[in-house]
C-alpha cells in the first residue's frame, strides 16, 4: 500500500469512484458491528408504522461507504483528519434479494500548504438523488 | 412538547473503558464491505506506520451508539421520544486513528437544544479518550425527533 503524496494533489481531482450495493443482509450485519438495533433498519412493519416505502440503510452505514473513496484514494485510512456529513434521505433496501445500489464519488476542493492537508467533497447517491448532505472530508497528506 | 433547553450543558459521566478488540475491527470492516487490508493484518498496518491493526473512520459510532447514544436513550427527565428520532448528522475530528487493544473512555455532553418546523433538535458532543486521557475522537452528533417541538 503506498500513501498518496500532498505534492501530487491538484484542486480538481476527481477520486476514483466506488459502486456498492447493499442488501438487507448488509443492513443487519452492520447493524450487529454498529450496535445499533433500531428495527427501522430490519424489519418491514416497523418501517411501514414510521410512513417509509421500506425498510431503510442506517446512515452511518452510507458514511462508511463514502468514506471508503477518500482512504482507498488517500492510501492510509489514518490521514483522515475530519470527516462529517448530514443525512438527508434514505436508502430503501426492500427484502428482494437485489438491494440498493449507491454510487460513491469525490473531489478535491481545497489544499492548505501549512497544514499539507487536503479536503475531499463527496457524494453518495441512491436512485439518482444524493442521500448525504454535503459530506466532507480532510485528510493530512505526508510529503 | 418542545424538549426542555435547560437540558443544555447536561452532561453523562465518562463511560467504564471500552477495550477495543481486534475482532470487533474486522467484524465491522466486514460489516461495511472494506476490504483495506489495515482492518485485518498487522504487517500492513506497521506498513502504514501504525503500532497494530486499525480501525476504520466510522467504527467510533459503535463506541458512541454503545455509550452516549445507549445513556440519553435511557434518560428519562430529557425526555426524547425514540420512536420519533433519526440521525441528522455527524462529524468526527480525529486526533489519531483507533488502534487494536486501545482501553478508551467516552464522556457526552448535549451542547445544544433547538426546535425548528415542529422538530427538535439535539446536538450531542461525545469525547473519546485514552484511558490515560489522551485525545482520541471528538464527535458530534444531531438526534432529530420528528413532529415533538
Amino acid at each position: 500500500m503506498t500513501t498518496r503524496s500532498y505534492a501530487g494533489v491538484s484542486v480538481g481531482d476527481e477520486l476514483p469512484p466506488l459502486t456498492v450495493v447493499l442488501t438487507r443482509e448488509n443492513l443487519v450485519r452492520y447493524a450487529g458491528a454498529s450496535l445499533d438495533f433500531n428495527k427501522i433498519h430490519w424489519d418491514d412493519k416497523t418501517a411501514a408504522e414510521a410512513g417509509l416505502p421500506d425498510v431503510i440503510a442506517h446512515g452511518m452505514l452510507t458514511m462508511a461507504l463514502v468514506a471508503r473513496v477518500v482512504t482507498d484514494w488517500a492510501g492510509d485510512p489514518g490521514a483522515l483528519m475530519t470527516y462529517r456529513t448530514k443525512f438527508t434521505r434514505p436508502v430503501i433496501v426492500p427484502n428482494d434479494g437485489v438491494g440498493a445500489t449507491v454510487e460513491l464519488t469525490g473531489r478535491v476542493t481545497e489544499k492548505d500548504d501549512t497544514e499539507r492537508t487536503v479536503r475531499v467533497e463527496l457524494t453518495a447517491k441512491f436512485e439518482g438523488k444524493t442521500v448525504l448532505g454535503r459530506p466532507m472530508a480532510v485528510v493530512r497528506l505526508l510529503s | 412538547m418542545a424538549l426542555d433547553q435547560s437540558f443544555i450543558g447536561r452532561t453523562y459521566p465518562p463511560s467504564p473503558p471500552y477495550e477495543v478488540g481486534v475482532e470487533k475491527i474486522r467484524e465491522f470492516a466486514d460489516a461495511i464491505g472494506d476490504p483495506n487490508p489495515v482492518y485485518r493484518d498487522i504487517e500492513a498496518a506497521r506498513a502504514a506506520g501504525h503500532p497494530t491493526v486499525i480501525a476504520p473512520p466510522t467504527f467510533v459510532i459503535t463506541i458512541i451508539n454503545n455509550q452516549a447514544i445507549n445513556m440519553l436513550e435511557a434518560d428519562d427527565e430529557l425526555g426524547l421520544n425514540w420512536r420519533q428520532v433519526v440521525h441528522g448528522e455527524q462529524s468526527f475530528t480525529y486526533h489519531r486513528p483507533i488502534v487494536a487493544g486501545d482501553e478508551l473512555r467516552l464522556s457526552a455532553v448535549i451542547e445544544n437544544i433547538m426546535s425548528r418546523a415542529g422538530n427538535d433538535f439535539v446536538l450531542v458532543r461525545t469525547d473519546v479518550t485514552s484511558v490515560s486521557g489522551e485525545p482520541v475522537c471528538v464527535g458530534t452528533t444531531t438526534l432529530v425527533a420528528r413532529g415533538t417541538a
